[in-house]
């Protein structure tokens, strides 16, 4: 009967009782859309981090972090990358490279880049890399020629597919070495920096320009989930030789994307107490109306012996109604917008060159975590409850004699 | 037996810096099963001696005692309990709940008493009809005149057989004809269930349904004793 009665009386308003629903609605709708927007950039940003070429755990002979020299590879990587594969959940992928500090250079030009020796069919799964080609073709495996630049380099270089490009490095000697490579295909990247940056050609290529052996300089692993790095990175780390060798999470490798997560979680909650101090507003407002308007009948009520506590619980009944019928509608609301985004994103291009700088890309895919979903709705429905404890209070202490004042 | 027992009432309200004494040196006894009037003009105190004896008030000086209960004893949730299960309420206006129904407001009462939901659809529906509501259960406040408004008011009061049924004017904001049925039915639920009544009026008409008159002036009563 309780339920009877807030139900009916939240409809003896219906224009405020609407009015006030509808904050709630927007009130939540903004909390979950918006952060799943904030979340997609930030999903995306990590997207873009790891998979670049750090990976969501790295392993390197020790020393290579403080001092990426040619000289702290990792040598005779074999029993050390079956250890790491035995470690590695099912869904995990792994890729061995070789990476050096080298300069490319041609007739016109020269740049510093990373000289990355792969495996490509290793990289699927692994890096962007991995993924292909935007134009021209893959390198071969094994092929002592075949190189594959990025777009931007490809321009800053005034050269095309099937030209050449040479490059330099030192060797394990500390000898310069440099080799003659023929473009084969040019990849996209989502930043710029990256297409400048990176130029793969095969492990058998790098290592024998080089003078390596079979060794290579680090391996990179890749997780379905990222979340569980650093538990995959503990267990790879219990079974090798930690002496010999490191092993880093992404967290660790890219300490400003981690620093940014945790500024948006910041933000986030931020956000969400700015969107419900709007919302309180509303919430006290329309109760309290809705309870000065009716205080002779809980005059009335406290005259039959209904106790205070009842008429407290019977005005926050009223407002749960409201809080929760609102979140329902925009939650609804919220998750169909994200549903009908969906994959295809929201293109930011307009705006994008901000957007590139910060590591994101122009096309942003709102992702919904539960974590926010399941806060928005507590903030809403919880200190809704709270702060509309103030008015039912106030119909609680009415005394009948009070009430019947009023006239 | 009596059922109301009040020696020395005092009660005061202040007005800004005006005192009005509301009632004065108040004695007052009334036996179980009256049919009592207090008759006063307006302002003579009659609502505040009923909301003392229903406990919604507090005198300032003196003792009240309702059905053996001494006030001055009682905590706030003792008072809710007494005024719930053994004292009913009419009051001039304003007496139901817009939200329910006519059976609904009855069945509110017996719920918040603890009454299981069987009992309390059967003895609304009872009620009612004696009250000569029938038909009218499931009609709205709104949808009733102000006669069977308070016809609800009154088996509301009476539905769980309090010691004492308090009605404040409750013909005030009824014609006279209205006002004459209402009190015909409260005396018969004062015959038939042996209800005890006390209600006040400064209407002649209503007084003369009366079988006993409390005469209350600037906050005195004139004359307490019985007719009977
Ligand atoms: N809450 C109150 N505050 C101030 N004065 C009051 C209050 N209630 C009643 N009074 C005064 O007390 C006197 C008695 O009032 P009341 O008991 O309402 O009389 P009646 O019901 O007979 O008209 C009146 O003078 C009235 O103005
Ligand atoms: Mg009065």
């Amino acid at each position: 009967m309780d339920i009877k009665i807030a139900w009916r009386n939240i409809w003896r308003n219906p224009r405020r009782t609407i009015i006030i629903m509808t904050a709630v609605i927007i009130g939540i709708w903004s909390m979950i859309f918006l952060t799943a927007f904030m979340r997609g950039m930030v999903v995306d940003m990590i997207e873009n981090g790891i998979a670049t070429l750090t990976g969501d755990v790295k392993i390197y002979a020790s020393g290579f972090r403080s001092d990426p020299a040619l000289e702290n590879r990792i040598r005779n990587p074999g029993p050390l990358a079956e250890k790491v594969q035995a470690n590695l959940p099912a869904d995990a992928h792994m890729a061995a490279r070789i990476r050096v500090s080298a300069i490319a250079q041609n007739a016109r030009h020269s740049a510093g880049v990373t000289l990355v020796g792969i495996d490509p069919a290793e990289e699927a799964g692994v890096s962007f890399i991995g993924d292909g080609v935007a134009t021209g073709q893959m390198i071969r495996p094994g092929n002592p020629v075949d190189i594959v630049v990025g777009k931007a380099l490809l321009e800053k270089f005034e050269t095309k597919i099937g030209n050449k490009l040479i490059l330099m490095s030192e060797d394990a000697a500390h000898e310069m070495a440099s080799r003659a490579f023929r473009i084969r295909g040019i990849f996209s990247a989502e930043l710029e920096a990256t297409e400048k940056r990176f130029v793969f050609v095969s492990k058998s290529a790098a290592r024998g320009m080089l003078q390596i052996g079979a060794d290579v300089s680090e391996i990179s692993v890749m997780l379905e989930n990222h979340d569980r790095a650093d538990a995959v990175a503990e267990k790879i780390a219990a079974a090798i030789d930690t002496e010999a060798y490191e092993v880093r999470t992404w967290k660790e490798l890219k300490p400003m994307l981690k620093a940014y997560i945790n500024i948006f979680d910041g933000y986030i909650i931020l956000w969400y107490l700015v969107v419900f101090a709007a919302m309180v507003f509303g919430i006290i407002n329309t109760t309290l109306m809705a309870v000065f308007e009716r205080m002779r009948e809980f005059g009335l009520l406290k005259a039959l012996g209904m106790r205070p506590w009842r008429i407290l619980r019977a005005v926050l009944i009223e407002t749960a109604f409201i809080l929760l019928i609102g979140a329902a509608a925009g939650n609804t609301l919220a998750f169909s917008m994200v549903y009908a985004i969906g994959q295809r994103g929201i293109d930011l291009s307009m705006f994008a060159a901000g957007f590139e700088y910060a590591g994101m890309s122009s096309v942003i895919r709102p992702e919904i975590f539960a974590g926010d979903v399941v806060l928005a709705n507590a903030v809403v429905i919880c200190l809704g409850l709270v702060v509309s404890a103030y008015p039912a209070a106030r119909a609680a202490r009415i005394t009948p004699v009070e009430a019947m004042a009023r006239n | 037996m009596s059922i109301v027992e009040i020696r020395g009432v005092d009660k005061t309200y202040q007005q800004g810096k005006v005192f009005v004494q509301a009632l004065k040196n108040i004695d007052l006894t009334v036996e179980k099963g009256s049919f009592a009037a207090i008759a006063g003009p307006s302002g003579s105190g009659k609502t505040t001696l009923l909301n003392i004896i229903g406990g919604l008030d507090v005198p300032d000086r003196g003792d009240v005692r309702v059905d053996g209960n001494a006030y001055a004893d009682m905590t706030r949730s003792g008072m809710a309990e007494l005024r719930l299960c053994r004292i009913g309420f009419v009051f001039q206006a304003y007496n139901l709940l817009p939200v329910l129904s006519a059976v609904e407001n009855v069945e509110y009462v017996m719920q918040l008493q603890g009454v299981d939901k069987k009992q309390r659809r059967e003895r609304a529906v009872a009620i009612l009809d004696e009250v000569g509501l029938s038909g009218r259960y499931h009609n709205r406040p709104a949808e009733l005149s102000g006669g069977q408004q308070q016809r609800v008011a009154v088996a509301r009061a009476i539905v769980s057989d309090p010691a004492i049924v308090l009605a404040d004017e409750p013909t005030a904001n009824l014609d006279s004809k209205t006002g004459e049925g209402l009190l015909q039915i409260m005396e018969k639920m004062n015959r038939e269930k042996a209800v005890t009544f006390i209600f006040s009026t400064h209407d002649r008409m209503v007084m003369s349904y009366a079988r006993r008159l409390i005469h209350i002036r600037d906050g005195e009563i004139e004359n307490g004793k019985p007719m009977e």
